[in-house]
């Protein structure tokens, strides 16, 4: 690969993005301004995480890539081929193996280590956002502490639906100090927003990087009558059997016939070599012998 | 210009700065965990491990302070070859650089705004030694308390009541390397 | 039994390939040269050129040929390419005072020193398909005239010289780069310009629209629109003094706005500023109404609450690459957060069902 630099980025930007890690390092769950480049794939499809990406990999790297879990998934493909081929990075499905990980929505169920990295797409890192478009106002919030609004929005859940009626990307408070995006992931994951790995977020379009160091506090707003719940399908995996893990709903014919199956592909793989089953599943080693 | 400051950059830029960083992420995520690391060859007084830093970190967008006998020629031609960056005055500085003597006093620094805390000065604190012992740490990045070496207490306690302002910084002896950003709660061992 | 859908890679290298085959569309048609876009499509090569922020009309026409005329796509291409370069310096102001137009005209005056040249326009041809391009034959050649010498100054110094416009302000301050720092709000101008001359054709044009029907109305006319070439000039340090690297094709346009005073300014005509690189005149005249709608707090006047007038709206909006990926993303899959949604929309009915029973149980009762 001679065409363009190591992990694509020429230094000066991976300096300027190096630079903005780490002050999101400093100031855990604060948005970094950076000056996101123009990637070669289009905004929305993960430009930040990419950039984010590129300038943590060394060439000893393992790199992992999923998207809503799972590593096949067009996206994940696509990108994962963007580092083996700029970066020359060996990559992996199995979450153990991975020393980076770029997600999209979702956390691996497999607990990580000190010595991985996890590095989120984010679309759009503003929590306040969709309660107040202005970025200047915004901003103004952040700075104020001023997360009044955010409380009167799901309390106002509560008192329509009789619950918080966020889903995914469910906010978060780090280090007691700002409220953070977690990114679109269902708010199943969101406990495991305390890890042991470091987290990083990039957002390409909105020029935004931040992050989550090691063992950092990360608390989901609620309430104490209306304590935060982190929900699932009430189901164990039809594949696997597992009963922890966050489950896709899969049509199976025109009838609506559903099975539910892991979005963790590499975790769903992984039980199954290792002898489990779930209801509608087959042992890998009658698949194999078929 | 001294022959000696053309060398001492990084052999292999894309790749020694990736491995630099990494270890530089890894300082400021975990305070108190020491790394090596490797790439660079300043001229003294400079550290090995504080020419990586700036290798990778820095670029004619970001305006360095010298203190000290960091202040010299040698390391002024080094940075302006190898770097490119501006040496400025200690309140314009992103960067500082220097012995724990010669950075004070800290509070010329920017330590960011309400709005911005980013834009804060990150100091590069050169040191004799580094050990995990010492001033105990707590705070993001550590499980329960870690140790370090801090040549004090009590600017590191007055720094992280600035939160989310306030200094980052980074500490080098030789080739090894450390960091305290400002969240990190430090008290006397 | 359920078999996780695989062969993501092979899917997408197909869909590659049958994309390049689509492309190139019935291989029994001549296949299009980078040559023949870039001669035959300049006004399309043009549009690429100004959003894609590279004046390069040859990676332009290459870019427009491997997106299949989709534009955007062809913009896409040429930023994506754009910034992998390395940036050797900052060339000088260019001097449109000095530009060798090909077409210049004023709406305010009737005639005007350096004199009005229609060039090549469009303006008061008949649009009516012309059958005869759809055979292909030569084009008989145009009148030719001696340009005029020296250069053509701009109409509005005229109403400068009488102090009926509102001076700008010379600075030496070098401006912010848009592609270089994350945008900070408020704006300065150079930096609105910069987004507004690299922002969606459709996008300015329509919010320039808005403020000619109402929405932040600012009166304007065109006080002058030139089109032609321009020398670009850069200081060589090791000469010690510029030189021209090369020239490039502009458009610009000054428009002249009425203005009634305010607190702060007396009653004057103001200015809206449009500069695009090639032919691109709908897109610099949208430029000079969207620059001064944009204009409203240094002028002293009322917020209307236009969109024209919310910085911070036409910043953020006016970028057909950001806007094309974030809105195309979606559908991208999104099943983990459709489960998640799916999962308390049948939480909140069963809560709400059962409540429903409660009361009608209740009722009975």
């Amino acid at each position: 690969m001679s065409d363009y630099n190591f992990a694509y980025l020429d230094e000066q930007t991976k300096q300027m993005i190096r630079r903005a890690i780490l002050k999101g390092l400093a100031i855990p769950g604060y948005q970094v301004p950076f000056a996101s480049r123009e990637m070669p794939m289009p905004y929305g499809w993960g430009t930040g995480g990419v950039q984010v990406s590129a300038a943590t990999l060394t060439p000893d790297d393992t790199m992992k890539v999923i998207d809503q879990g799972a590593d096949d998934t067009t996206n994940a493909v696509s990108i994962r081929k963007f580092f083996e081929k700029t970066a020359g990075v060996a990559t992996t499905e199995a979450t153990a193996e991975a020393s980076v990980i770029q997600t999209r929505h979702r956390i691996p169920e497999e607990t990580l280590r000190e010595d991985q990295i996890l590095v989120y797409q984010v679309p759009i890192p503003e929590p306040l956002r969709f309660l107040e478009p202005s970025e200047v106002e915004t901003r103004k919030m952040h700075s104020l502490e001023e997360y009044g609004l955010m409380h009167v929005k799901l309390y106002e859940d509560i008192a329509r639906h009789g619950a918080i009626a966020t889903a995914y990307a469910y906010p978060v408070k780090v280090e007691g100090r700002y409220v953070m995006d977690p990114s679109p992931i269902p708010k199943f994951d969101n406990p495991k927003l305390e890890m042991a790995a470091i987290q990083l977020f990039g957002a390409g379009r909105e020029q935004r990087i931040y992050a989550v160091p090691p063992y950092t506090q990360v608390v989901s707003l609620d309430f104490e009558d209306f304590p935060f719940e982190a929900s699932k399908a009430d189901h164990p995996c039809d594949l696997c059997g597992a009963e922890d893990s966050y489950l896709d709903e899969v049509i199976m014919d025109d009838a609506g016939t559903r099975m539910f199956v892991c979005s963790d592909t590499d975790y769903c793989a992984g039980r199954r070599a290792a002898g489990h089953v779930g209801a509608q599943g087959v042992s890998t080693q009658e698949e194999d012998a078929a | 210009m001294n022959a000696d400051v053309l060398k001492g950059g990084f052999a292999d830029a894309p790749v020694d700065a990736a491995h630099a960083f990494r270890a530089a992420m890894n300082v400021m995520a975990r305070p108190g965990v020491i790394e090596e690391v490797a790439g660079a060859v300043p001229p003294a007084p400079m550290s090995v491990a504080a020419g990586v830093l700036l290798l990778t970190l820095c670029d004619p967008e970001t305006p360095i302070a010298l203190c000290g006998a960091h202040d010299c020629a040698d390391v002024r031609e080094w940075i302006a070859f190898h770097i490119g960056a501006p040496v400025v005055a200690p309140q314009k500085a992103m960067f500082v650089v220097g012995t724990w003597c010669a950075v004070q006093p800290l509070e010329v620094y920017a330590i960011g705004t309400a709005e911005y805390p980013d834009r804060s000065a990150t100091v590069i604190v050169e040191m004799d030694a580094l050990a995990a012992e010492g001033a105990v740490l707590r705070g993001p990045g550590i499980k329960t308390q870690a140790a370090l070496s801090l040549p004090e207490v009590a600017a590191f306690q007055r720094n992280a009541v600035l939160f989310p302002l306030g200094l980052d910084f980074f500490f080098c002896a030789g080739s090894r390397l450390a960091a305290l950003p400002r969240t990190t709660r430090v008290e006397a061992f | 039994m359920y078999v996780a859908v695989k062969g993501g890679e092979r899917a997408i290298d197909n869909a590659h390939a049958w994309l390049a085959e689509e492309r190139r569309g019935d291989r029994d048609v001549a296949e299009l040269s980078v040559a023949q876009i870039r001669e035959q499509l300049s006004l399309a090569v043009n549009r690429v050129m100004a959003e894609g922020s590279l004046y390069d009309p040859d990676l332009a026409a290459l870019a427009i040929k491997q997106a299949r005329g989709d534009m955007i796509e062809a913009i896409f291409l040429i930023r994506a390419y754009r910034t992998t370069l390395p940036r050797f310096g900052y060339s000088k102001p260019v001097e449109t005072a000095d530009m060798a137009c090909d077409r210049r005209i004023s709406a305010t005056f009737k005639d005007a020193p350096g004199g009005q040249v229609l060039g090549p326009t469009f303006d008061y041809t008949h649009r009516l398909l012309d059958f005869a391009l759809a055979a292909e034959g030569e084009v008989p050649e145009a009148a030719e005239a001696e340009a005029k010498p020296g250069p053509v100054p701009h109409i509005t110094e005229f109403l400068n010289k009488e102090g009926l416009i509102q001076t700008e302000d010379e600075s030496d301050e070098v401006p912010g780069d848009l592609t270089r720092e994350p945008l900070e709000l408020p704006a300065d101008r150079a930096l609105r310009l910069q987004s507004l001359t690299r922002g969606d054709e459709g996008f300015v044009l329509g919010m320039a629209y808005s403020t000619q029907r109402g929405y932040a109305r600012n009166h304007a006319f065109v006080g002058e629109l030139r089109i032609g070439r321009v020398a670009v000039e850069m200081d060589i340090p090791e000469l010690g003094f510029a030189i021209d690297i090369g020239e490039i094709e502009l458009t610009e346009c000054e428009t002249v706005n009425q203005f009634a005073g305010s607190k702060t300014e007396p009653p004057q005509f103001t200015r809206g500023y449009g500069l695009v690189f090639g032919q691109s005149e709908r897109k610099s005249i949208s430029m000079a109404l969207v620059d001064r709608a944009l204009r409203w707090k240094e002028l002293g006047e009322d917020n209307l609450g236009a969109p024209a007038q919310d910085e911070e709206f036409v910043l953020y909006h006016s970028d057909n690459i950001q806007a094309t990926g974030f809105l195309e993303h979606i559908k991208l899959p999104h099943y983990v957060d459709f489960q998640s949604e799916l999962e308390l929309i049948r939480k909140l009915r069963r809560e709400a069902m059962e409540a429903g029973e409660t009361v009608q149980q209740e009722a009975a009762e």
